[in-house]
């Protein structure tokens, strides 16, 4: 029972582990194409571009690297430009991202955890966001967020 | 002077919990009956204290008393009045105050309908419930106080996240919360009865209430969490593996082990050992579960707090509790005295099955929601594991637990006789089995799964069936004797028959939702129509109104099948000014168990607009299933309460019974 456990667990981790990369990350360690990831960032003001239908694009960046995405379907309704986003997806042979689910888990005061450490690590943190974040109370999500 | 009040109630509450954690044990070593009596007026004026504290909050809120901080920060003069309330809970401080109500309530429960129990065992419950209540008040108190005090008070607040501005926060929290906290009682008696190094059968039966009623909330409160994200978020989905959802379904399924359990151990004075390892287990991932979700350390779309002292704080607590219930368990558990043989195929061997799956499931749980935290702390790497990790571990463990269902209740105890069992199951083998064969004509090819898992669906409604007409020898006997012998059965033989059935019920749910549900997402324009399913959706235009706090864009459609209108619906999007938020409010439209939605994305200046809609089949069955496994747990319970009234030999009751 035990060791049947264990073996579900472990083939599972296997297959279904999705790393959390910053556009840098993502530029410096040469992914390859089709690799499951998360890119995290800012949707760079001006980048967003609704194209024909339900298609969007926009760019994620961390202040350093740009990482253009591309995303069929709706975004949250907390998407914005110069917000924090994380999309979930792989990249195209092209360098393009292609995003099978976009979160935007912020409100005005927050920022998604990952998304600071990313901005953090390439010096674009403004102190102002720490406050913010500190006062503001909640991680306010897309997701919606259930008081649990 | 409201918030001081409140404050100050939950500082005397405080009080009385440190005299209450210290009294009745010291009372219990000198076997001073006067002083044990101390922790029940403790137990139920610590109540008192924290409900006037909440009320205060309360209060604070339904004034708009923008004065105090959280008060400010979540909710707004223009709110609607039950928004005001439940706003109270919609944010980290209040929601803990909650918590500490529930707990106390709790609390005071034992003290006042514990009159059957033995007073030291009683005493010393309430004593490690106020340690727990202690522990809590001195983490609201110190970091995350809910009356603090603006030094210059703004005008208007901030309003509530719109999200949560829906009935949904009204019901859940408290629902949920009942439950989490509710186990806090059963973690309380297995300490206490650890300190007293005495425990028995009627330990199990004394505990088993507190444990059914726990788990009734929780059951009820994860199932309308789960039905208020499906209908909030606008993506069709119940249940997103999230770490927030997985903190509450881990306590869940200690707690149905530990429910079945401790069956055991009532009736056959067995699995003494293990009955008691689950009690602690269950309250300490109810633990986990608010350091989870309290702390913020995860990266969950639900995490409230960025603080990190509270979640130092509550690690601490954790910690604390766990791992003393686990040192003191270790200490004192070798020396309880195992009882009740029985053979592999049993009532106990097939209870000890289902035990098995259940807290190897929730193990599994338990690392998928913990390891991306682990990772990141020892190597610093983000991953995320998500539904695909559940779906492959859950799912395979849940097969065989769901197969064997109707078989237990079936067994005998102490030697069972798996032929005779599978034969009387017969019918519900023969219905599994049609079942399947018209899934698979109707559906054809496609998953061998689907077809399967309807025909388990089926298998374990059906078995709880059987079971229910195997007590009373229907079809076998005359009918009016089958009556007799129905009016005889215990209610929790029907509580156990219809929360079974309710499994069932939500598998055929989650099947027929999961395999036949069907998408689209596209724009569309005024006069146009989109197909789905046999439904055919008209869009007919945009039209704006103003809430009580927000303004309202709301897109009209005409829903017609075959030709003939059934209805409107009306999917909307409301923008809050005071946040600069949008929501989208999904339209549903009910038919029988299934369900029509539809959620509105962007509109284009063109007056067309990206609309998603769903046809969910039987999606209503996964809840209704839940609410009745509630019912059955109701029904068992309201059985206990005559029953603990007086403890008594445990086969008293069953003359009329075969085998109870």
């Amino acid at each position: 029972m035990l060791a049947l456990s264990v073996a579900l667990v472990l083939s599972a981790l296997r297959e279904s582990i999705v790393f959390f990369n910053s556009p840098t990350d993502v530029v410096e360690k040469h992914i390859a194409p089709g690799t499951r990831i998360r890119v995290g960032g800012l949707v760079k003001s001006g980048s967003f571009v609704r194209s024909d239908k339900l298609l969007i694009r926009f760019n994620i960046t961390d202040g350093n690297q740009e990482i253009p995405v591309v995303y069929e379907g709706f975004v949250p309704d907390l998407f914005r430009e110069g917000q924090g986003v994380v999309a979930e997806g792989a990249l195209e042979p092209n360098g393009t991202f292609r995003a099978d689910s976009v979160l935007a888990k912020h409100d005005e005061r927050y920022m998604p955890r990952e998304v600071a450490d990313a901005l953090k690590k390439q010096g674009h943190w403004v102190d102002d966001y720490d406050k913010q974040a500190g006062a503001g109370r909640p991680a306010k999500s897309q997701q919606g967020e259930r008081a649990r | 002077m409201i918030a001081e009040i409140g404050r100050f109630a939950l500082v005397l509450a405080l009080a009385l919990a440190l005299i209450q954690s210290i009294v009745p044990l010291v009372a219990t070593r000198y076997r001073d009956t006067v002083l044990m009596g101390v922790a029940e007026t403790t137990a139920v004026a610590q109540f008192g204290f924290v409900t006037i504290a909440f009320a205060s909050l309360i209060a604070c809120y339904v004034i708009s008393d923008f004065t105090v901080a959280t008060v400010f920060e979540n909710s707004h003069s223009a709110m609607p009045l039950i928004y005001k309330f439940t706003s109270v809970w919609g944010n980290h401080e209040g929601s803990m105050l909650l918590w500490v109500l529930i707990l106390s309530l709790f609390g005071a429960f034992v003290a006042i309908f514990g009159a059957n129990l033995p007073l030291t065992l009683k005493v010393n419950v309430l004593a490690v419930q106020s340690w727990i209540a202690a522990a809590f008040y001195l983490f609201i108190l110190i970091t995350s106080n809910p009356f603090a005090r603006i030094a210059e008070p703004p005008f208007e607040g901030r309003d509530l996240n719109p999200i949560l501005q829906d009935l949904g926060l009204a019901i859940h929290p408290p629902l949920l919360y009942l439950g989490y906290v509710g186990f806090s009682i059963t973690f309380s008696f297995a300490i206490a009865a650890l300190i007293e190094g005495k425990i028995d059968a009627a330990w199990a039966r004394w505990v088993r209430p507190w444990t059914l009623a726990a788990w009734m909330f929780l059951t009820l409160g994860i199932a309308m969490g789960s039905y208020w994200a499906y209908y909030t978020l606008g993506w069709g989905g119940w249940w997103f593996w999230d770490p927030v959802e997985n903190a509450s379904l881990m306590p869940w399924l200690a707690g149905t082990a530990l429910l079945h359990s401790a069956v055991v151990m009532e009736k056959r004075n067995a699995l003494k050992v293990w009955t008691i390892l689950l009690a602690i287990l269950t309250f300490s991932l109810s633990l986990i579960g608010t350091f989870l979700v309290r702390s913020g350390v995860l990266t969950s779309v639900h995490a409230f707090a960025t603080d990190p002292l509270r979640g130092v704080f509550i690690l601490v607590i954790l910690v604390a509790f766990v791992g003393g219930g686990l040192a003191l368990y270790a200490w004192r558990a070798p020396m309880l005295k195992q009882g009740g043989l029985f053979a592999p195929i049993s009532r106990e061997g097939a209870l000890i099955f289902n035990n098995l799956f259940l807290t190897a499931a929730c193990a599994t749980v338990f690392v998928g929601t913990l390891y991306p935290l682990a990772l990141e702390t020892l190597t610093g790497a983000k991953i995320s594991v998500g539904a695909p990790f559940f779906n492959a571990t859950f799912g395979p463990l849940f097969v065989p637990l769901l197969i064997a269902v109707p078989f237990g209740p079936l067994m005998a105890w102490k030697r069972g006789d798996l032929p005779g069992v599978a034969q009387r199951l017969s019918g519900a083998f023969a219905v599994a089995a049609a079942a399947i064969v018209v899934t698979f004509a109707i559906a054809g090819g496609g998953s061998i799964l689907v077809p399967f898992a309807i025909g388990l669906a089926f298998f374990v409604m059906v078995g709880a069936v059987t079971d229910l007409a195997e007590r009373t020898s229907l079809f076998r006997a005359p009918a009016a004797l089958s009556w007799i012998r129905a009016r005889g059965l215990s209610r929790s033989a029907w509580g156990t028959a219809l929360a079974h059935f309710g499994l069932g019920v939500t598998l055929l749910g989650i099947v027929f939702e999961t395999h036949w549900g069907a998408e689209q997402i596209a724009m569309v324009k005024p006069a146009q129509t989109l197909s789905l399913s046999g439904y055919d959706f008209t869009f007919r235009g945009l039209t704006q109104r103003d809430g009580p706090n927000y303004r309202e864009l709301s897109a009209n459609f005409v829903v017609r099948k075959d030709g003939a209108v059934i209805g409107m619906m009306n999917p909307s999007k409301r923008s809050f000014a005071t946040r600069e938020m949008s929501t989208s409010e999904t339209a549903l439209m009910t038919r029988g168990f299934s369900q029509l939605y539809l959620s509105l994305g962007d509109q284009k200046p063109d007056e067309s607009v990206a609309v998603r809609i769903y046809y969910k089949p039987l999606v209503l069955l996964i809840w209704l299933g839940a609410v009745v496994m509630m019912l059955g747990g109701a029904l068992s319970l309201s059985d206990r309460r005559l029953r603990i009234g007086a403890p008594r030999p445990a086969r008293s009751k069953t003359a009329l019974q075969p085998a109870e």
